[in-house]
């Protein structure tokens, strides 16, 4: 296989599988991860992306497959791709950011990151002096000399993501980064992460499974189910072409209509649908069930009869129809997305 | 009006947690009070009198006792008692430490197993456990037997009355109470933080070092007191394994109380083991609260957060 | 094991260590030799002899009384005790003062008790080796109810309470079900631990009334024979019968 070496991934996952006992954790999963890209692996809990970022970091081992990862070669591009299995995990150019971020509570700020640089054997000034620039960075400068004890969630938070970056490693697996933190901080932290990125230009790898996180974040998602890679795309491609009925119903909202078209599945989108008083000229007619007023925009939830489904309609302003109207369905054909049926 | 219905309230229910108290708490207080606290105490008063002809106490103040202690005689026992205890101390972590960090990677069902296997030699007879290394350690015992078998060595070695053999023994009696509290600090400790150390780069053996070790320290100091104090207070020990050769001041002590019939002096080297108990706790509790940070705010937060 | 790699070596040398001596004892009783120490062949007539000798006869019985007694009076004080610390108490210091006899090195509380009662003038008895058992008995006991009641859901008790039970029957009808195993393995341990007592019955016991061990102590001290092989071997089943049972009914290793 011959490959552009300019493009060459970063990361390269191929056929990775892993199974606890009867439990399959990772089935045959292949993922390319580009330079300098904010990658997320996005799924529901247990869906084997935790298990996937704990084997690339080396914490746990898969059965069958390889993970490699592109050498810091000097000449122009001229990488090779290391095999991070052979590597123990002290030895691998890839930081993680733990979900709990264990931080060494026995150790302050300053001495939490300079751990990683002190395993490196690097001298005690240029310790010092990339410390010192990773607080700034961070904005954990006065809090240098503080044990983690004290510090606020979100400042731990922070604290585990310079003890990673100072490292400066090829590639940043965060895991559940910002699940500890209330909606407030996770909001700023989201920016905080995304602005880290781009500025110390590290390949961020992301797991959650918070949708809205993830499309807010990555350049590209990879959404897992049952330890299969469902679809691999950046988030618009997510939400309006779905490889299938798993992507379609994890990510956004959306009816999901069986028996319109034989054998298939048709997804709408809640603005996709509109509603009328117009039986006649409609797709499908059905009775207003619930409505939903957000200030700037309404929800209206409609039964059709014969259909398990609701159809979820959305539109500006205050609901137009009372529940207990009649109303008529309508979209446009291009709108509607068409699913292969999953048993 | 509703200011009063409250305090009156209030009032119940404070009545309400002081009859619990009295009621459930009261006796055992009382008990603990009145059979250790007061025991203790007077070993205490005694420590400043003068001794009995016969045993018993003779009302006069004193600080004879305690420079008694610092007789050449005395210090000697006490130093020696220091060592032996110390190194049995030492024995019993390098023993217990693996044995408790192997437990806990056991699969869950077999470490409550491997628990109550550490746990059963301890409720048992202590003479008898003792006893064992009698049998053992004898001239004409097992080992000696099969040592001569082997041809390592012509004839039989001296291995009992030994301090050798004393130690061995204080390790046996008190190894138990090493691994529990080790066990225990191990398996709490968040193995992500030793991850994480590997994750930035340190070995297996310097994440030990530098994360597990330090984190644990608590559970080792329990354990480490759990050893050395019972030793310095052994007196069955050093004298059936040790031959009476090897002196402890809980030899001189049962010695003081039960033959010399020096009450008093046997009062100051029972402080001596009590102050010893006293002053390690606080160094424990002192590296326990410097390890964990200022530690019940973080525990706190751990709770919120989980 | 087969993951504990180099850890497998301290770790069967603990075992090792704890039960080969134990073992050897075990085999040595069933020898037929007179010396304790070197096998000649199968007998079980130090068993026998065990039977007959009635030192150990009375010993046994000194013992049973004191056991019994401690059990009774440590089981009851020890679950009110534990009761109050958690319930009413929830104070850190007022807990390690209830469990405190537990900690405390033994000689120091034989000192110490052997001076209290020849200061009120008790006279030394199995009596006064009773009240003496019933302090770390109740210590112990008090350890491994704690331990259950940070286990249950307070909201049990309130919730009778709020149903119009009063606090007597709340307490019959709720707490001490839900307690019942943990106050008898307490029970259990407090037994095991006044049979097995030493140092604190050798100081304040009377000189005409000897426990099993102070029996023990003199046999071993001034001439060992094989009838204490055979006394040792049943004493470590009996331990081992009640500590084991004490676990399958609590998780003991949860309290200690």
């Amino acid at each position: 296989m011959t490959l552009d070496s300019t493009n060459a991934p970063l990361l390269r996952v191929s056929s990775v599988s892993k199974a606890y006992g009867d439990v399959v954790a990772l089935d045959d999963v292949n993922i390319e991860i580009q330079q300098n890209e904010f990658f997320a692996l996005l799924g529901p809990s247990g869906c084997g992306k935790t298990t996937l970022l704990r084997s690339i970091a080396g914490f746990e081992d898969p059965d069958a497959g390889a993970i490699t990862i592109l050498g810091a070669g000097s000449g122009a591009g001229e990488g090779e791709q290391i095999d991070l299995l052979s590597l123990p995990p002290n030895k691998r150019p890839v930081n993680l950011m733990f979900q709990s971020y264990a931080l060494f509570p026995h150790m302050n700020v300053r001495k939490n990151i300079a751990y990683g640089l002190e395993r490196e054997g690097l001298g005690k000034d240029e310790i010092a002096e990339r410390v010192n620039e990773v607080l700034i960075t961070t904005g954990l400068t006065d809090k240098a000399d503080v044990r983690p004890a004290q510090l606020s969630g979100g400042q731990r938070q922070r604290v585990a993501l310079a003890r990673a970056i100072v490292k400066r490693p090829r590639l940043l697996l965060l895991d559940e980064p910002l699940s500890a933190l209330d909606r407030k901080v996770r909001a700023e932290m989201q920016i905080e992460l995304k602005r880290l990125q781009h500025e110390v230009g590290i390949t961020f790898v992301v797991v959650t499974h918070d949708q809205e996180e993830a499309m807010s974040m990555a350049d590209r998602i990879a959404v897992m189910h049952e330890g299969r890679v469902q679809q691999i795309a950046d988030p618009v491609t997510l939400y309006s072409q779905p490889a299938n009925v798993f992507v379609a119903d994890f990510i956004g909202t959306g009816s999901l209509l069986r028996g319109i078209v034989a054998n298939a599945v048709l997804l709408l989108r809640p603005e996709s649908v509109h509603i009328s008083a117009d039986l006649a000229g409609a797709q499908l007619q059905g009775e207003v069930v619930e409505t939903h007023f957000f200030g700037g925009s309404s929800t209206t939830s409609v039964r059709v009869a014969e259909m398990e489904t609701l159809i979820v309609a959305s539109h500006p302003g205050a609901p137009k129809f009372a529940v207990g109207e009649r109303v008529g369905i309508s979209w446009n054909a291009d709108d509607a997305i068409l699913l292969e049926d999953q048993p | 009006m509703s200011a009063s219905t409250t305090q009156s309230g209030r009032g119940a229910a404070r009545r309400r947690a002081l009859t619990g108290r009295a009621i459930f708490a009261g006796p055992g207080l009382l008990y603990i009070t009145l059979f250790m606290t007061i025991p203790v105490l007077l070993v205490l008063v005694y420590s400043f009198f003068q001794r009995g002809r016969f045993g018993g106490i003779v009302w006069e103040f004193t600080l004879e006792n305690y420079v008694r202690a610092f007789e050449p005689v005395y210090l000697n026992v006490l130093s020696n008692s220091l060592v032996i205890a110390g190194t049995t101390t030492v024995f019993a972590l390098v023993i217990g430490y693996p044995t408790a960090y192997a437990i806990t990677r056991l699969p869950k069902r077999w470490r409550t197993v491997a628990l109550v296997l550490v746990v059963l030699p301890f409720w048992t007879n202590f003479l008898i456990r003792t006893y064992a290394w009698i049998v053992l350690l004898n001239s004409e015992g097992p080992i000696n037997s099969s040592l001569v078998d082997a041809g390592i060595i012509s004839a039989p070695i001296g291995l009992l009355y030994t301090p050798g053999a004393v130690i061995v023994g204080l390790v046996y009696a008190y190894l138990p109470l090493v691994i529990l509290p080790v066990y225990a600090s191990i398996e709490r400790l968040d193995r992500q933080l030793i991850e994480a150390a590997s994750n930035l780069g340190a070995s297996r053996v310097r994440a030990f070092f530098d994360v597990t070790l330090p984190l644990t320290l608590p559970g080792v100091m329990i354990g480490a007191i759990f050893v050395f104090v019972p030793s310095l207070g052994n007196f069955v020990v050093p004298e059936l394994l040790g031959g009476g050769k090897t002196v402890m001041v809980g030899n001189l002590i049962r010695d003081q109380f039960l033959e010399a019939r020096d009450w008093p002096f046997g009062a100051v080297l029972a402080l001596f083991v009590i102050s010893l108990l006293v002053i390690l706790f606080a160094i424990q509790a002192a590296i326990s609260r410097r390890i964990n940070g200022t530690g019940k705010r973080y525990a706190a937060k751990q709770v919120t957060h989980a | 094991m087969r993951n504990l790699g180099w850890l497998r070596v301290p770790f069967i040398f603990t075992y090792a260590f704890l039960y080969i001596p134990i073992a050897v004892l075990v085999v040595m009783s069933f020898n037929a030799s007179k010396s304790p120490f070197v096998w000649t062949g199968f007998s079980t007539q130090w068993y026998t002899a065990l039977f007959n000798n009635e030192l150990i006869r009375q010993g046994f019985i000194n013992t049973m009384i004191v056991a019994v007694g401690a059990t009774i009076l440590a089981t009851i004080l020890g679950t009110l005790l534990a009761i109050g610390v958690s319930r009413y108490f929830r104070s850190a210091i007022v807990e390690a003062y209830s469990l405190a006899p537990a900690i405390i090195p033994d000689l120091v509380l034989a000192i110490g008790l052997l001076a209290f009662f020849a200061l009120v003038g008790v006279t030394l008895s199995l009596f006064s080796v009773l009240l003496a058992h019933v302090v770390f008995g109740m210590a112990f006991v008090a350890a491994v109810v704690i331990a259950r009641i940070g286990q249950t859901d307070s909201s049990l008790e309130e919730a009778s309470r709020d149903l119009g039970a009063g606090v007597v029957t709340t307490f019959r009808k709720i707490t001490l079900p839900s307690l019942a195993p943990a106050i008898i393995a307490g029970a259990l341990l407090v037994f095991t631990l006044s049979l097995d007592e030493f140092v604190i019955a050798y100081f304040t016991n009377g000189p005409t009334t000897p426990t099993l061990p102070i029996v023990i102590y003199s046999m071993v001290r001034f001439g060992v024979t094989p009838e204490i092989n055979a006394l040792a071997a049943l004493l470590l089943l009996v331990s081992f019968t009640i500590v084991i049972s004490a676990q399958r009914i609590t998780r003991l290793t949860d309290a200690v």
